[in-house]
């Protein structure tokens, strides 16, 4: 057996470091490690509740609304709000904004430019991909940046600003916007809408928000939506079989996303791949356990544990904590979403493979983006703007709170306890802090480390292409992993 | 992640039509891995040329100075000791963002990994570099604070330098490029009106001044961000996200970001440099002559009386 060290990872947000042990080129065991920690968890302890607000969205400069308006639903639990259903709206609108602008960064600037290095350099479709999607130098980027920064425009009207806003509250959202910003808000989705048909999908968004199976998925990318980016990254996948790269631990989760007046427009629930169905599911049953973890031992349950790193700890390899649901690692992503939300085509790229893989997940990413680009229009379009956009604060009640939304890269969790409006207690379980766990007490590894798991690398070790996309294709966050 | 909205033709473009070529960035390059160690290699024997080092992020010096908190990974080395061996090779250093300038947010209380920014921790020279250090054009650690700053800061940072335009003299006594730091965040914000009379928002999501009650340093905190716009439109003061001085060393130290502190009802923090008593007497004064236009707007999340022609004249 031998051990190879991964790193420096880039191309994701932050870095990790991986451990893999190979007997004859195949991986046999990956120990995944964040290697960052700066303890936002220990900074809120003691702090007035508002004060999160200002505190948590720092932890990450790409997920930062998905950070705050995680602290909005704690506080609107704490504080027994109702919001307005106009500051909704917006916060929607906002939040899909910054989702899309995380799932098209994902794919032109961290993902492709994987297909365009050098070992591939002889496949028939290198050339193309090289000249589209070369790291720094390719074309997409040349379009697709500006059409990210476009999109986030959205933020400067209900945001004030990306990242990092104090716009989202509560009872909703800050500013009410006037007449001309609900018109711009308009412009600016059209523009977006325009980039997509005609460079990542090449087709209307309909054709594909329409797509039911993986058959129409081959009849799109070999007729209506032959000159988008997206069918090129199908053909490559094809090509290297990515749908058995990469297969993930069984369960995937929703937290649910875009809540409404009636309800999440993604639902939250628990999703089987073995079984492909749906599971009960309570998030009171969610656990963290630091047995391989740089931290002291603490309460299990995320309401009552307090987080202080212990860098000597025997046997710990992550300041990452690991996560599990009724002791079971768990993916989360925009794949478990569209999974829980029962899109047939979704559910069928996994059964299929019989678990989720490589090209489910970035399937599932740009599904997602021509789904919420939809969604932004509809919730543009019901803003009234006469109506009230934010309710006041109501004060906190003591206790645990919770607030639980989904990020781009999937479920995210703020377990907090108040006394007299201070934090007591305070746990965030990210998204990447689900995929990218440590392995547990019982040794059960987390979800990218099993999904590594009998992966080939041959002759290539720390330089395997297979190892890059697999890991990328969780697109991880790993600011906010061990945070 | 904010710089990524620059230019008309992306970012990469933008840093080419200046001749800025990226050696290695962890979220943009291909090389990864031993790739990436063997550039790093290179520079630390001289056989590449450094020219600029940005760095994002506080320094994590904890614990015990060790730096473990933060390693780049792949190397066994802490980011302390990486930024400790380049930052004397590279002709310019800079700090993008108030965490890498003076420590920011992983600073505060209780500062559990005793972060700090390259050449500040919070007002004291007493970061990662120390006092002392220079890079090799002579210059103390550039600092582009703000969190996050905007894209146009750092942009026209980057492209001041590669042109030979900016020297000691275009940056002010924390080290901040005075493109921005000469202006306040309160210069052009949109509340102005409500600011002038004193007639402020008791509630965030009203349209009146958030200086009084809700917190607003704008007053206090260096910034061009009223003047330019953010994600093409926007600021936080517009979005009544109240100003926290995200730019300021030591912004972290506040509690309660989101109340105005005050003594016998006057604001603890006043505009940067206006005598006590006078504010005091302007205020009052002011607020004596609000119109109700803007009394009432203060007040509402929606303009509720427009501006109309002749309407002071009949009242």
């Amino acid at each position: 057996m031998t051990r190879i060290i991964v790193g420096p990872f880039n191309r994701v947000e932050g870095d990790l470091e991986l451990a893999l042990d190979v007997t004859d080129g195949v991986v046999r065991e990956a120990r995944v490690s964040a290697n960052l920690y700066r303890g936002f968890e220990q900074i809120l302890i003691g702090r007035p509740s508002e004060d999160a607000l200002v505190i948590a969205p720092r932890i990450c400069g790409i997920c930062s609304v998905s950070q705050s308006l995680a602290v909005a639903a704690m506080l609107r639990a704490a504080q027994s709000v109702t919001p307005a259903p106009n500051g909704l709206l917006l916060t929607n609108i906002a939040h899909a904004a910054e989702n899309i602008a995380d799932h098209l960064t994902h794919f032109y600037v961290f993902f492709m430019p994987d297909f365009a290095r050098p070992c591939y350099a002889g496949r028939p479709w290198f050339e193309a991909t090289e000249a589209r999607f070369k790291a720094t130098v390719g074309t997409g980027a040349r379009t697709a940046l500006p059409a990210r920064a476009g999109l986030l425009e959205i933020m400067g009207i209900i945001a004030g600003k990306w990242p990092h806003s104090l716009a989202f509250r509560a009872g909703g959202v800050a500013h009410a916007p006037e007449l001309s910003e609900k018109v711009r808000l308009f412009a600016i989705l059209a523009r977006f809408r325009a980039f997509l048909e005609q460079s990542l999908f090449g087709a209307p968004l309909e054709a594909v928000t329409a797509l039911q199976s993986a058959a129409d998925l081959d009849a799109f990318v070999g007729r209506e939506g032959r000159s988008g980016d997206f069918a090129s990254f199908v053909k490559i996948a094809r090509d290297l079989s990515l749908e058995a790269m990469g297969r993930g631990p069984g369960l995937m989760m929703s937290g649910g996303a875009y809540l409404g007046a009636q309800g999440h427009h993604f639902p939250a629930g628990l999703f089987d791949a073995r079984k492909s169905a749906l599971r009960d599911f309570s998030l009171a049953d969610v656990r963290e356990d630091v047995a391989h973890s740089f931290m002291r031992e603490s309460d299990p349950e995320p309401a009552k544990a307090q987080t202080f790193p212990a860098l000597d700890r025997e046997g710990a390899y992550s300041f990452a904590k690991a996560p599990r649901l009724l002791g079971e690692p768990v993916e989360v992503g925009a794949l478990a979403r569209q999974a829980v939300a029962g899109h047939p085509l979704i559910r069928e790229l996994i059964a299929r493979a019989g678990a989720s893989n490589v090209f489910a997940r970035v399937v599932a990413r740009l599904l997602e983006i021509a789904l919420l680009t939809q969604a932004a229009e509809a919730w543009a379009n019901a803003i009234e703007l006469k109506e009230k956009f934010c309710v006041a604060d109501a004060p906190a009640q003591d206790g645990p709170a919770l607030g639980c939304i989904e990020a781009a890269r999937g479920m995210l969790g703020h377990w907090a306890t108040l006394r007299e409006d201070r934090y007591t207690a305070y746990q965030i379980v990210a998204p990447t802090t689900w995929n990218f766990s440590p392995r547990c007490a019982a040794g059960r590894p987390g979800p990218l480390e099993s999904a590594l798991e009998g992966q080939e690398v041959g002759d290539d070790g720390a330089a395997s292409a297979a190892v890059q996309h697999i890991v990328r294709s969780f697109d991880p966050c790993m600011v906010c992993t061990a945070h | 992640m904010s710089a990524l909205e620059s230019g008309a033709a992306g970012w990469f473009a933008e840093l080419r039509a200046f001749g800025i070529e990226l050696i290695w960035h962890p979220s943009v390059s291909e090389a990864t891995g031993g790739e990436v160690l063997a550039i790093l290699d290179r520079v630390e024997r001289g056989a590449l040329r450094l020219d600029a080092l940005v760095v994002e992020g506080s320094v994590l010096c904890g614990p015990d100075g060790t730096g473990r908190f933060n390693t780049l990974s792949g190397s066994g080395r802490s980011l302390l000791d990486w930024i400790s061996s380049l930052a004397p090779l590279a002709d310019y250093c800079i700090a993008v963002g108030s965490c890498a300038a003076f420590g920011g947010i992983p600073a505060a209380a209780p500062d559990p990994t005793d972060a700090r920014g390259l050449q500040y921790r919070a007002r004291e020279t007493g970061g990662a570099l120390g006092p002392d250090y220079r890079s090799r054009a002579g210059l103390p650690v550039i600092n582009i604070s703000g969190c996050a700053p905007h894209p146009g800061w750092i942009m026209e940072t980057l492209q001041a330098l590669s042109l030979g335009l900016f020297s000691r003299a275009d940056m002010d006594s924390f080290g901040r490029p005075k493109l921005f730091a000469d202006h306040l965040a309160h210069h052009g914000c949109s509340r102005n009106e409500f600011y002038e009379f004193k007639a402020s928002a008791e509630e965030f999501f009203e349209r009146g001044c958030l200086m009084e009650h809700l917190g607003c340093k704008a007053t206090q905190a260096v910034g061009d961000c009223n003047q330019r716009a953010w994600n093409g439109s926007g600021s936080c003061t517009h979005s009544g996200s109240t100003c926290i001085a995200c730019t300021s060393p030591g912004f972290e130290a506040a509690t309660g970001f989101m109340h105005t502190p005050k003594v016998a009802g006057i604001p603890v923090g006043l505009p940067l440099d206006m005598p006590k008593a006078w504010f005091v007497a302007l205020a009052a004064l002011s607020k004596s002559a609000t119109p109700k236009r803007v009394s009432e707007n203060a007040r509402s999340d929606r303009i509720e009386r427009a501006p109309e022609p002749g309407a002071e004249k009949k009242t």
